[in-house]
């Protein structure tokens, strides 16, 4: 933050004891002026040692940005982006709701999961999914003591696109799970209280009155979450996927281009990243308070299109907002 | 069932409570008759908010015999034993008894209107369209027609505290539970609050009031009971009880209040 008041808030003039006006003589910044002009050399050196390298050649970057087998990659990485972050949330919403049972045995459960999903890294899960068949070469739902059922050959299950969803859903769904209980603890104790007076059941009470206040709270970091699992799909490369990463390097391992491909890799990923952080931003300041609407069910997207009276006739700031979710909360 | 807890509301007979081993009920003997009006006053800590939320069960009590609209809170007698209610008998129980709390407990994310509607579609049954209009109809009677559309946070303490009550009695309860209405609320904002109860009461309501108001237990009270160290001290109409106590306590609490 900047420590000096404003330029527009610094008088040009005060009045003096005798009332004539006397100029103000603004301080000088001599030292930010020195450190940005430097900055902006050092930056600029790096920039261009990187542009004018003659062993990348942009020609091929230019060409490989919109190569057909990269765009496939894009979109098999944004598919696993949006599906295991739904895979996790659901899950995650579950888990909590486990955590905070009555029944030890959920509670118990639930705990165990998300120490196990937590306390390995994600890369190993990714493997291990992949290599499922090797514990069990064959899927089989069948109904107990009867021949009625399904069976499926592990490896035909388990491809790179399906391993690395499970992988990265039943990951987040571990850390998603903390961020739930939070948002559910967070919600006054006093609205429980209310529901349970009215007559609701404790599923009713979760559902109508807890989880949708506890949603303001938990909509935020979903972007967050989002954002990070668009670059922790790159991982997927370990499992052939399919995704960006993957087809990028598939790429370059057979015309050498490692660095050309890296940067176009890169580029795709800072753009997704940067729609995500736009639509996060969005999401916080006009949704906070009232992204508890995403659960409710003439939905969220019918109010978008037609443009409710209530969205429309109260512009809100995202600082009033904020304001009102916390004391809609206390 | 004898005829007479029959007509009675509520019934209370030794009714013990600890948390730990701090003793808050020691043993309430508690009546209320239909279209009572029961006031319950006393220091804090005296235990009056903890027995009033055993009357709807949010608190569970350790010992003695507690009817409330005829049934044995929390247990149901079978046998010649005691059978502990499910979560179902809980919120059936409850459903017919209207509580209105000291810090109002609207629900942040729904509008008045909602907060009014969502029990009745939620616990009643009711369709979407019946509840909204017996939403309206509640607000108008607490004078908060015009703010159905508004947030709880949009509210005055006052208007929430209204639109709580106008939520409790949609569901057409037996019994009106207060727990202190008034004691959050800005001293301005009191009054209309009060007038909403008065309302009530001269309705008929079946009502227990814990309150530090006297005033308005003078006024509305049939019964005033004061209430000390977890258990009711002195009983009787605000005239005996609030004019001319009889106990030493009784005495004491009152020169501080009045």
């Amino acid at each position: 933050m900047n420590q000096a008041p404003r330029r527009h808030n610094k008088p040009t003039q005060l009045s003096g004891p005798d009332g004539t006006a006397i100029p103000v003589v603004p301080l000088r910044h001599r030292g930010r002026w020195v450190v940005g002009a430097l900055a902006i050399l050092a930056f600029a050196w790096l920039g261009m040692s990187l542009a004018t390298n003659p062993n990348i050649r942009w020609n091929k970057v230019a060409e490989y940005l919109f190569f057909p087998k990269i765009l496939d990659g894009l979109w098999v990485t944004l598919m696993i982006s949006v599906l295991a972050t739904l895979l996790g949330l659901v899950l995650g919403i579950i888990l909590a709701i486990m955590k905070l049972a009555h029944n030890p045995v959920l509670n118990w459960l639930s705990t165990l999961y998300i120490w196990f999903f937590r306390g390995t890294p994600v890369l190993v899960q990714l493997i291990f999914w992949y290599n499922l068949a090797f514990l069990f070469p064959s899927l089989v739902i069948q109904i107990p003591f009867t021949n009625i059922g399904y069976m499926w050959n592990t490896n035909d299950v388990m491809t790179g696109f399906n391993a690395a969803l499970l992988g990265l859903g039943l990951n987040l769904a571990a850390y998603f799970a903390e961020t739930v209980r939070a948002g559910i603890q967070a919600v006054d104790a006093g609205q429980t209280e209310a529901a349970y007076a009215l007559g609701m059941t404790p599923g009713k009470r979760m559902r109508k009155i807890v989880l949708p206040q506890a949603l303001r709270i938990i909509i935020p970091p979903t972007g967050n979450e989002f954002i990070s699992m668009l670059k922790t799909t790159s991982l997927v490369y370990v499992v052939a996927g399919n995704d960006l990463m993957t087809n990028a390097s598939q790429i370059y391992k057979q015309n050498n281009l490692i660095m050309e491909l890296l940067i176009v890799a890169s580029l795709w990923y800072m753009l997704m990243t940067a729609v995500a952080t736009y639509f996060q931003t969005k999401l916080e300041a006009r949704f906070g308070a009232d992204a508890v609407r995403l659960v409710r069910k003439p939905g969220f997207l019918l109010r978008k299109v037609t443009g409710t009276p209530s969205a429309a006739a109260h512009p809100r700031r995202p600082a009033d907002d904020v304001a009102a979710a916390g004391k809609d909360l206390s | 069932m004898t005829t007479e807890t029959r007509q009675l509301h509520v019934a209370s007979h030794g009714v013990t409570k600890s948390f730990g081993s701090h003793q808050v009920l020691a043993g309430v003997d508690f009546t209320v008759a239909a279209g009572e009006v029961s006031c319950i006053v006393g220091p804090s800590g005296s235990g009056k908010s903890t027995f009033l939320r055993c009357l709807n069960a949010l608190e569970t009590y350790d010992d003695g015999t507690l009817l409330v609209e005829g049934q044995h809170v929390g247990y149901e007698y079978r046998d010649g034993r005691y059978y502990e209610w499910n979560t179902r008998q809980f919120a059936a129980f409850r459903s017919r008894i209207g509580m209105v709390f000291q810090r109002f407990n609207l629900f942040g994310h729904l509008n008045a209107e909602e907060n009014v509607a969502c029990a009745l579609t939620e616990v009643k049954g009711l369709s979407k369209s019946a509840a909204r209009a017996r939403a309206l109809e509640e607000l108008a009677k607490v004078g908060l027609a015009e703010h159905a559309h508004k947030r709880p946070h949009q509210l005055s303490g006052g208007q929430q505290q209204r639109v709580a009550i106008a939520r409790a009695l949609a569901m057409d309860p037996e019994i009106m539970l207060f727990d202190e209405p008034t004691s959050a609320l800005d001293p301005e904002l009191v009054d209309e609050v009060l007038e909403a109860m008065k309302a009530l009461a001269r309705a008929g309501m079946t009502m227990v009031v814990v309150t530090h108001e006297m005033g308005f237990a003078r006024e509305v009270a049939n019964t005033v009971h004061f209430f000390d160290a977890g258990v009711i001290v002195e009983s009787g109409t605000p005239a005996e009880v609030l004019a001319n106590p009889q106990r030493d306590r009784t005495k004491a609490f009152l020169a501080k209040v009045l």
